[in-house]
């Protein structure tokens, strides 16, 4: 349940960002690879928000699909977990070329 | 207060952190679908990494036992694989030729940090209480507890669990991940983020080979499918086998520091 420390570190985030404001609403990107599971940040969201400047605040959390490429023929193409294959050779030298992020985009603020 | 992470007790929730501010990226637009009831609404980009406070002192970790020559290693693993019983062989072992200091992270107890103080090493007991794994700010503070200028190696066993440390960076070299044959040979590609992220696996308790159905080929194939460039060592930390070839890798790695 290492979500409620992310969650956390996004109320940080946004409590320095919006220096005193309150915060109305947040965008966060959240990658297929990243380990984190999105349903379980919106769980921790109201619990970690509660008497901050994010109290009440809106969460929208932007989904980014993951796509690799392939280190021996090149190719590039979607990915749904570290370990799939290259289609075009097989090869499993593929490097992630994104589905790792995890990172607050915006938040609007009063 | 602690001149590293700024925080003043031990509450790893403070506010205080400031690490992203080199400049304010509002932008000031106003929107058309501002709720009622408020004049202006103001939408400031962020683009702010998560982890980046997690990152900035694992960055900080890192360059201090860097500065200091230590070899850091986190051990990760499900709960029972036999981390702690391969850090106590390891340092019996291996103390007289290398310092070591050993991190104990668990959610509760010091049973382990016992175990490892019985080998004359020094270590220090982290208990993370609900949390799940190990950060870079724990580890910032349970390292005051040694003397860095006598340390070779740091061996930090992370909190038994595949999935979440992962993700925490704590300033170490390389993640080493511990699989045992009593598990299910497909661990790796049900846990490929802890795969795909250690450099190192110890394949343990193969001295129970003959007694359970674990096909060490597939296996290593699976892990070699999530993680092409892992180095694999079979051992067991119960009769001895294998350890020395993890040994040698230690110590040459501890060298090149």
């Amino acid at each position: 349940m290492h979500e409620l420390s992310i969650t956390q570190g996004v109320v940080d985030i946004c409590e320095n960002n919006a220096a005193g404001r309150r915060v109305t609403s947040v965008v966060l990107e959240i990658g297929a690879l990243s380990g984190v599971i999105p349903e379980s940040v919106e769980f921790c969201f109201e619990a970690c928000t509660r008497g901050t400047a994010l109290e009440g605040a809106k969460l929208i959390i932007e989904r980014t699909e993951a796509r690799g490429k392939c280190s021996d023929c090149g190719a590039e193409f979607p990915l749904k977990a570290y370990y799939e294959p290259c289609p075009g050779c097989g090869s499993y030298r593929v490097a992630i070329l994104s589905g790792e992020e995890l990172r607050v985009k915006e938040l609007e603020v009063d | 207060m602690c001149t590293t992470c700024g925080c003043g007790t031990d509450d790893h929730h403070h506010e205080h952190d400031h690490e992203h501010h080199d400049h304010d990226h509002s932008h000031g637009h106003h929107h058309d679908h501002t709720p009622a009831g408020t004049e202006s609404s103001k939408t400031i980009s962020v683009e702010t990494d998560i982890l980046a406070k997690n990152n900035r002192l694992a960055r900080g970790n890192r360059n201090l036992f860097f500065r200091k020559g230590i070899f850091v290693l986190n051990l990760v693993s499900s709960p029972g694989s036999g981390k702690t019983t391969i850090l106590e062989r390891t340092l019996l072992d291996m103390g007289g030729k290398l310092r070591f200091a050993v991190i104990e992270g668990d959610q509760q107890t010091d049973n382990d940090a016992v175990r490892i103080a019985a080998t004359g090493v020094p270590v220090r007991q982290v208990n993370t209480g609900a949390g799940c794994h190990l950060d870079a700010h724990m580890v910032s503070h349970a390292v005051e507890a040694f003397d860095l200028d006598d340390l070779d190696v740091l061996l930090i066993e992370n909190v038994g669990n595949l999935v979440c440390p992962a993700t925490f960076d704590l300033g170490e070299n390389h993640k080493v991940v511990v699989l045992s044959v009593t598990e299910g040979e497909d661990k790796p590609l049900k846990y490929p983020a802890m795969f795909h992220n250690a450099d190192v696996m110890l394949l343990n308790k193969i001295d129970l080979l003959p007694h359970v159905d674990f096909d060490t080929a597939k296996c290593k194939e699976m892990a070699r499918r999530v993680n092409p460039d892992i180095l694999i060592f079979d051992v067991s930390s119960k009769t001895g086998e294998g350890m020395d070839d993890w040994y040698g890798w230690l110590a040459s790695r501890t060298r090149e520091k």
